[in-house]
């Protein structure tokens, strides 16, 4: 080994562990990489080693590095090497052992040299951005969620895309931007927010994206209705959970990967459902005590396979699913003191399901013939398959049965439940059933004024580019009530305006019919051009035809919602007026109001303040159903200006009561003045992108949004939010008049 | 008034294939020994129209039909003046000819009409059996064997679109519903000219449909659209392609929908 000795030379380490274990390593290395591939790999543990960080260093990247080299090439071990120097620099030095263990998961997911970059990127940004700042200092403390971030990674990984850790890990950093202690449970994935931002990033076909589609594939193929109840199979390692069905409906899984075989998660979630709904329709329970585990487990794959049997007459192609989806149990040598019961019953269950199942165990053959005929034969019961499974196992019965050292692979039949509805018992603790009984509910507190439950709302999050689902709760409150004479006030105060504005409506107004003329088709004959028309034809030139004339209905069907902003900034006296935005709005309204009335659209005003996204605040003022009168008035009378502008939540509910309208039109007003924000959003961009997303979900609804904004610096960022859909009132005293002009504007 | 107007064009010369579901021949002839109006209600494509055109060959009356629609007025019905070098001429409408010449008149989707248009048939479907043509100035007295029939689908009612209680309570009415899973396949197997079993698969995915009706869809696969199906199939198309084209897509946009009903052709039909 003239190399090793040669290369021994170059490698000036003096570590004795890293020397003892080195030839082992560069024998390695030699096998998976080129010579300039290993000459980099020992100046890459040369230069590790002089950082002088100890051996551990050293050690972890002489065993991984090879491999890594070689499944993703082997300029990225330059670049792993810059990494490290770089870490070295910075107060996490400590964390490059741990940095370095991950690669070989990162290798062996990412698979990819670009993507392996970013996941370089990605640890880097991590200990960056949980790196406490002490007084304006980043680089002095280390990070503390750094450790446990990397120890988490290769887990991370096999759940996980990389984009998926990306939103992972900004979950993290944004979502307890002042909280170390559980940033680091966090990120040590400990707290219940971590695994939960884990569930919704996991690769596979998530239940809850799907439960539309499945509950209308229960209705359509077996008109049923059923409760899907998802559990999680990410954090139990020791025993899996099975798909039950109880009285809370169906258990399944959370997530469904595609089999390597090509099913796709939504199909297996069809394959689950298909095979619950077949033993709710055929099954009838039967009492299990008088039964042995074996022969309970033997009748449960007969009655497995009788309601498939049947479902499969009703539907031949979910044999095809359901076959794809059964272990195919080979055929094996049994040793000495395993039990192979679980083997033979799968086997047994495959023979059932598939005709060509090829197997030569004469029992299974026996009684997959008997089986079949029996079902050829019709009109089969649970009962029937009783019989069978007793005589099947006692017939097959192995010495080995009974011990406690079981076969079990492949014999998971994943698409199967439990059948624990299949069983009756006798006495009540007998069932295996282990989730909680349902708690004694807590007697209400009947003091307390009836409130309406929080609605709630996702947010959209520019940053990752997704809904944080159920992130803000919003409260809907009657307005408190005032002085209705208030209102009246303000109207007669305008009452030159109102007249103007009369004008404008009784122009608007729809006239209930409207007769077309010139029509070649109608309802009545237009006698003046008929007899026009008459008149040419006798003198020999070519008539008109459009004699008839009919009617249409002009009639406007137009919802219109008004989005008050009553945050605290309203209060404001701007400069050079006497009045409040307030008052000014409080004017605007009424009149604005006055004037939808006159012109009979349906018409609801709202108003909304937040504080924190734990509590926006919905005002009713005004329903649709709901005149303009005395109990309207009063309720505006009492407008007042507090908290801050969530405004995304607001659009969302008022958009929600709009879309329920029967209209041609639906407009959604939004009067505020200033742009979103609360004081838990440091980032001004965000509520102003979740504003923007939400008015694009409130398009899609068919509702028309305009923005009128009493901030005259509105341009940087309202045409962001709502497009061209919007007007700024620079001179806020016009506002009265403006107000109800623009509406008529809109709906002409 | 048009001497050479011949009813003998409106008579059916071929018998219309109808299974009967139940009695509803039975009940028909009665109502129109007694020359009762009568409603047919039912979703779409579930046999009404081919009931009355079988009817009518079975009584050997001729048949007018009138497809109702939004835009349609009094004169469609009744008929109006029309201009001609001598000056203006009447033309009488569908149902003056069938009032006049003793056909069955039957008005097809009658809710789609306006109501101001419906209440013209009410002089014709009570005791006084006539109809008066204002513009002309005539009074029809039905021939003794015209009858009314009106058809519509309660299925898809709105609060714009129903009838009149006013026009409801002149009508004896039939309920009609898509046939048993059995008779269904015997009518696809037999239109269509397939075999029993795949006719019973098509039945099968319209079984599915019509579960989903209401969640997401207005009407389930009608008759109809089987018949579609089992043509196409009939003509060389592989099954689930037909009930692709003939049954997902005309009737729904949705894609999770889409996404079940096309599961269940995949569980319906396996190649």
């Amino acid at each position: 080994m003239t190399v090793t000795a040669e290369t021994r030379r170059k490698l000036s380490c003096n570590f004795a562990r890293v020397q003892s274990v080195f030839d082992d390593c560069l024998a390695h290395a030699q096998m998976k990489l080129s010579d300039s591939g290993v000459s980099a790999y020992i100046e890459g543990a040369e230069t590790i080693c002089k950082m002088g960080r100890g051996e551990e260093p050293v050690l972890v990247f002489l065993e991984e590095m090879p491999l890594i080299a070689s499944q993703i090439g082997e300029d990225v071990i330059a670049e792993v090497l810059e990494f490290t120097r770089k870490m070295a620099r910075t107060p996490n030095s400590k964390a490059i052992p741990a940095f370095l263990q991950t690669l070989t998961a990162a290798a062996r997911h990412l698979e990819s040299r670009q993507m392996f970059s970013e996941y370089l990127q990605l640890v880097w940004q991590t200990m960056e951005q949980t790196s406490p700042i002490v007084q304006g200092m980043g680089t002095v403390y280390a990070s503390e969620c750094l450790p446990g971030f990397l120890n988490s990674v290769p887990f991370l990984l096999s759940q996980l895309s990389l984009g998926g850790l990306k939103n992972w890990v900004t979950y993290g950093v944004k979502g307890h931007p002042n909280d170390p202690d559980r940033q680091r449970d966090y990120f040590m994935l400990q707290s219940a927010d971590s695994r939960a931002v884990l569930q919704r990033e996991r690769h596979g076909t998530l239940m809850t994206d799907h439960q539309h589609k499945l509950d209308l594939y229960l209705r359509g193929l077996w008109d049923q209705e059923a409760m899907l109840v998802p559990y999680s199979l990410a954090f139990d390692h020791l025993r899996k959970p099975i798909p039950y069905l109880d009285d809370n409906g169906i258990h399944l899984p959370d997530v469904y990967d595609d089999t390597p075989n090509g099913i796709l998660g939504i199909n297996r979630y069809r394959a689950l459902l298909a095979h619950v709904s077949a033993h709710q329709r055929w099954t009838t329970p039967i009492m299990a005590d008088n039964f042995s585990p074996f022969q309970r487990l033997s009748i449960e794959v007969f009655e497995d396979a009788r309601v498939e049997w049947l479902a499969m007459r009703e539907y031949p192609g979910l044999g095809k699913l359901w076959r794809a989806l059964h272990p195919v149990p080979q055929q094996v040598e049994h040793e000495e003191g395993t039990s192979y019961i679980r083997h033979r019953l799968t086997m047994l269950s495959r023979a059932l399901l598939d005709p060509e199942h090829g197997y030569t165990h004469p029992t299974i053959l026996k009684f997959a013939a008997q089986f079949h005929s029996l079902m050829a034969a019709g009109s089969t019961t649970t009962n029937a398959m009783v019989d069978l499974g007793v005589h099947f196992i006692s017939e097959s019965r192995h010495p080995g049965d009974s011990s406690a050292h079981v076969y079990f692979d492949g014999t998971e039949i994943d698409y199967r439940d439990d059948n624990r509805l299949m069983w009756r018992f006798f006495e009540d603790g007998d069932e295996e059933v282990y989730e909680e009984r349902p708690r004694k509910t807590m007697p209400e507190d009947e003091d307390e004024e009836p409130r309406m439950p929080p609605r709630l709302y996702p947010e959209w999050d520019y940053m990752t580019q997704h809904y944080n689902p159920d992130w803000v709760s919003l409260y809907e409150h009657l307005h408190p009530s005032g002085d209705a004479a208030y209102i009246d006030q303000l109207l007669a105060k305008h009452s030159d305006l109102a007249k103007k504005l009369k004008k404008i409506i009784d122009l608007l107004k729809p006239q209930q019919k409207v007769r077309v003329r010139y029509q070649e088709e109608g309802s009545e004959l237009d006698l003046d051009i008929a007899l026009r028309s008459l008149i040419d034809f006798k003198s020999g030139a070519q008539p008109d035809p459009r004699i008839n004339m009919s009617h249409k209905n002009d009639g406007r069907s137009i919802a219109v919602s008004l989005l008050l902003d009553l945050s605290a900034s309203l209060g404001d006296v701007p400069e050079g007026c006497t009045q409040s935005k307030l008052e000014l709005s409080q004017e605007g309204v009424s009149l604005m109001a006055w004037a939808v009335e006159q012109m009979g659209d349906s018409f609801a005003i709202g108003g909304f303040h937040s504080d924190t996204r734990h509590e926006v605040r919905y005002f009713h003022f005004k329903g649709y159903s709901e005149r303009w009168g005395d109990e309207v008035k009063a309720r505006l009378a009492t407008m007042s200006a507090a908290f801050s502008t969530r405004m995304g939540a607001a659009l969302r509910h008022a958009g929600h009561y709009l879309s329920h309208r029967q209209a041609d039109k639906k407009l959604l007003l939004v009067l505020t003045d200033g742009e979103p924000a609360d004081i838990d959003s440091k980032d001004p961009r965000h509520l102003i992108e979740d504003a923007r997303i939400a008015v694009r979900e409130l398009e899609q609804l068919g509702i028309y949004t305009y923005c009128i904004n009493l901030d005259p610096k509105a341009d940087a960022y309202v045409a962001n939010i709502f497009g061209k859909r919007y007007t700024v009132i620079d001179n806020i005293q016009r506002l009265p008049e403006r107000l109800p002009q623009l509406f008529m504007a809109l709906t002409k | 008034m048009n001497p050479s107007f011949d009813i003998k064009q409106y008579l059916i010369k071929k018998e219309p294939y109808y299974q009967a579901q139940t009695n509803e021949v039975v009940l028909y002839e009665a109502a129109y020994a007694a020359r009762l109006p009568l409603m047919l209600k039912g979703p779409t494509g579930c046999g009404k129209s081919r009931f009355v055109e079988h009817m009518a060959w079975k009584l050997g009356k001729p048949l007018i039909t009138v497809a109702c629609n939004e835009d349609m007025t009094a004169s469609d019905l009744v008929g109006r003046y029309l201009l001609d070098a001598n000056g203006t001429r009447w033309l009488d409408g569908p149902l003056t000819l069938a009032a006049r010449h003793g056909a069955i008149c039957y008005l097809d989707e009658v809710v789609e009409a306006r109501q101001d248009t419906t209440v013209v048939i009410h002089p014709l479907t009570d005791h006084r059996r006539t109809l008066p043509l204002d513009k002309k100035g005539e009074l029809v007295a039905a021939h003794p064997d015209f009858q009314l029939v009106i058809s519509y689908n309660p299925g898809y009612q709105s609060l714009m679109k129903d009838l009149k209680q006013s026009t409801k309570q002149r009508f004896a009415a039939m309920e009609f519903d898509y046939p048993t899973a059995d008779l269904e396949t015997a009518i696809v197997s037999k239109e269509a000219g397939i075999d029993a079993e795949t006719a019973g698969r098509l039945v099968k995915i319209a079984e599915v449909a019509r579960n989903l009706k209401g969640h997401g869809l207005d009407e389930g696969i009608s008759t109809r659209l089987l018949v579609y199906a089992a043509t196409l199939i009939k003509r060389g198309i592989a099954a689930p392609d037909a009930c692709r084209m003939a049954l997902v897509r005309p009737i729904t946009d949705d894609a999770d929908i889409r996404d079940t009903l096309d599961h269940a052709i995949d569980a319906v039909f396996v190649e």
